[in-house]
């Protein structure tokens, strides 16, 4: 520990030699989106999503029941307004509830993720501006507490299927890959909003009314198909293909194909064809893509923005 | 030289800028309603060319003002900002504590926040888990480990946070300062921490302006001001270097604000400057520094003059800062103008509270010096040890007849800062040594007794 003046007493900002560089370790390059240890990624996010989804059920005796109550409450509601409704012959199909509790629960995901992500940079702040950890890791972790939140949510759209006279098919294996990929699509919107809101804070209100309509405007409640066509520049325009053109939309569409019932039109013939099905995939390659270069371009600089 | 180990870090020339926009565009309305409005953006300088090699084992000290870039400089070493230019090596595992604790949240109990912890420090959860018992231990929190941390107490607090941070198994450490705020209990087990990591050979890099504690623990620091690297090297070296700089940049101020002052009735100060200003600093309309807006009182019958003043060091070179405990000399030169017999020339020292802490003649000497004839000049030395504590300190120097009568004599001439390593409420820092003398040990029996 004796340690004193560095050899040749080096005066202030000596510079190392430069041959002295060479095969010194590794290089400390910054704050990145993944960091240099993909490991490391996953279990910050696996820690980061625990705690909150933890604290969820600390914060309130009835934590859990609460994490229920909210889609079902919303689900009450809605059943009892659309199943008296002249207005609404969706309401005739088959194993209605469940559908539409499934649509509250996904959307409850989809609004949980992305909505959570908007401010989960400048919300942990005190992380971000005092260690460094790949980034990414933020946004994942909200949207990983958020598909904790689902598979939770999901047990009660089960028993009502399964109350209404639904049985298992193989098909619901499709379902957990349905799901992973409406995350992928959360975490890409997720990217862009975190490190958005981070430059501009009115992406929250912005984002709320995006989210408000994708509500309205993705058959949560009453079937898209069969909506009355729009006559826009001459032309017949049938709603429901370009509504499908929402990612979420198409994927609702497709998960209760296969979870509730087939009677439920695909997300393929919901668009209508092969085709057009390319463009709610295009967009959610989009947002995945363009969100992820985003987010590594701002990655280094978040922590002097905030 | 050549060391089997290489550094635990090397960093090389390094280069960090902020960009500051002038008016903040913070969202996209604002974007979207001017989007060709070229964003004016100021540039601050965070660091500038700093490079220096830490040898493992080491605890290296990183000093400097506020806004000197020391803060920067270990953000960008912990990976937290992204350099500019240059490099930074770090061979071996590092782990940052800017601030104790991160993370924690205050509604879960302490297995929770150790763990979230320890893995935002750089261990697996895994790794966590296995360590948590020996965390709880080294904190004494066995009875607590289920116990939301919002209600424990702050001690409570310090220690889990620094037993999981101990747990880490760093070899590299940078630690800031902030770690050792708050009362002075804390500070203290804070310090006892830095005293254990120091005797256990991890390497240390640490932030502070506590030039205390850099000559506690470092071996070596490093000063920064404005960005660059001053000095490096032996940490009461740099202790010095840094008190200098912290007078004479007050000295430097002041002279900024009579100068704005004398400005002001002409054209206004220019922004930069209103910024570099303090807070706490009277505004340039209103008094300054009385000292230093006085005009000079002067007394005498004008047979000679003092023209020249200044401070000498231990060398003889002139100087504008003093080493405590250190010989020095003030010297001043005078001219006759008529012929003077046995003229008396003496000093007297007062801080800015006008303390007298020296006075000094050539009264009680013998023999006496003789008689000046007109147009002669001498130069008077008054050598002393300099024991003064660090503080800025006026010299009035004076000219006498041996009766008593002034024949110049110069309110507070020239002043001088005198440096040190360390703070004192005193006004004098001689050396002294502090002895220990143990009595015998009583026996026991004599104690019941």
């Amino acid at each position: 520990m004796s340690a004193t003046d560095a050899p040749a007493h080096a005066a202030a900002g000596e510079e190392p030699q430069a041959a002295a560089l060479v095969g010194l370790g590794r290089p400390i390059k910054g704050p990145s989106a993944l960091g240099s240890d993909p490991r490391r990624l996953w279990h910050l996010t696996w820690m980061l999503a625990k705690t909150e989804f933890k604290l969820a059920f600390f914060g309130s005796a009835l934590g859990y029941l609460w994490q229920l109550m909210r889609p079902l409450l919303l689900f009450g509601v809605i059943y009892l307004v659309i199943s008296r409704s002249k207005l609404a012959a969706g309401s005739h199909q088959p194993f209605y509830a469940a559908a539409l509790l499934l649509g509250i629960v996904l959307f409850n995901f989809f609004s949980e993720s992305t909505g959570g992500a908007v401010s989960c940079m400048v919300d942990r702040e005190n992380l971000v501006r005092k260690i460094e950890f790949p980034r990414l890791a933020v946004p994942l972790s909200i949207v990983l507490t958020a598909l904790m939140n689902l598979s939770l949510n999901l047990i009660p759209v089960l028993i009502f299927l399964l109350a209404e006279g639904g049985t298992p098919r193989w098909i619901w294996l499709e379902v957990p890959v349905l799901v992973l990929i409406l995350a992928l699509f959360a975490i890409g919107l997720g990217m862009v909003l975190s490190v958005g809101y981070v430059r501009y804070r009115d992406m929250r209100p912005i984002w709320e009314v995006v989210l408000q309509m994708t509500f309205y405007a993705s058959g949560i409640f009453i079937a898209i198909i069969g909506l009355a066509p729009v006559r826009a520049f001459g032309t017949r325009i049938d709603l429901a293909h370009v509504l499908m053109a929402n990612p979420f939309a198409a994927l609702l569409e497709q998960t209760r194909h296969a979870l509730i019932d087939p009677s439920y039109p695909s997300a393929v013939s919901a668009i209508g064809g092969n085709a057009l099905l390319l463009i709610p995939i295009g967009i959610a390659v989009l947002a995945v893509l363009g969100g992820f270069l985003l987010f590594d371009r701002e990655a280094p600089k978040i922590a002097e923005l905030l | 030289m050549h060391e089997a180990a290489p550094p635990p870090i090397v960093v090389d020339r390094v280069h960090k800028r902020f960009e500051i926009p002038r008016e903040h565009v913070s969202t996209l309305k604002e974007r979207a309603l001017h989007p060709f409005r070229r964003t004016v953006t100021d540039t601050l300088h965070g660091l500038r060319g700093v490079s220096f090699a830490v040898q493992p084992g080491e605890f290296f000290g990183i000093v400097g003002r506020n806004g000197s870039g020391k803060s920067t400089l270990l953000k960008c070493l912990a990976g937290i900002y992204s350099v500019d230019s240059g490099d930074i090596f770090v061979n071996g595992r590092m782990s940052t504590f800017i601030e104790l604790g991160v993370g924690f949240n205050p509604d879960l109990p302490a297995r929770d926040n150790a763990l979230l912890n320890a893995t935002m420090l750089g261990l697996s959860p895994r790794e966590a888990r296995r360590r948590f018992d020996s965390v709880i231990e080294f904190a004494e929190l066995g009875e607590f480990v289920e116990m939301k941390i919002k209600n424990y107490s702050s001690g409570m607090l310090v220690r889990l946070a620094f037993s999981v941070m101990i747990h880490v198994d760093a070899d590299i450490l940078l630690i800031d300062e902030v770690l050792a705020v708050g009362d002075a209990a804390f500070q203290q087990k804070c310090y006892d921490e830095f005293e254990r990591i120091r005797r256990s050979g991890a390497t240390v890099l640490f932030v502070t302006h506590d030039m205390g504690a850099v000559q506690r623990f470092c071996d070596r620091a490093l000063l920064l001001e404005h960005g660059r690297p001053v000095e490096l090297g032996d940490p009461e070296r740099v202790g010095n270097r840094y008190l200098e700089l912290n007078f004479s940049e007050q000295a430097r101020h002041v002279e900024e604000l009579a100068a704005a002052a004398e400005g002001s009735r002409g054209a206004g100060a220019t922004p930069v400057e209103d910024a570099a200003q303090q807070p706490d600093t009277p505004s340039p309309d209103g008094a300054a520094e009385p000292d230093e807006e006085e005009p000079e009182i002067r007394y005498g019958d004008g047979r000679a003059e003092i023209f020249e003043a200044w401070f000498e060091d231990e060398h003889g070179e002139r100087a504008e800062t003093l080493p405590g405990g250190r010989p020095c000399a003030f010297a001043a030169r005078v001219r006759f103008r008529e012929e003077v017999e046995d003229p008396l020339f003496g000093i007297n020292i007062q801080n800015g509270r006008r303390d007298h802490l020296l006075s000094a003649s050539n009264q009680w000497s013998e023999p006496r010096c003789g008689t000046f004839a007109p147009g002669e000049e001498v130069t008077f030395r008054v050598r002393f040890e300099n024991v003064l504590s660090p503080d800025r300190y006026h010299v009035t120097p004076a000219v006498a007849r041996h009766g008593g009568a002034w024949i110049d004599r110069r309110e507070r001439m020239i002043s001088i800062v005198v440096t040190g390593t360390h703070r004192t409420d005193a006004l004098l820092d001689p050396p002294y040594e502090v002895q220990i003398d143990r009595g015998p040990r009583a026996s026991a029996r004599e104690l019941v007794r």
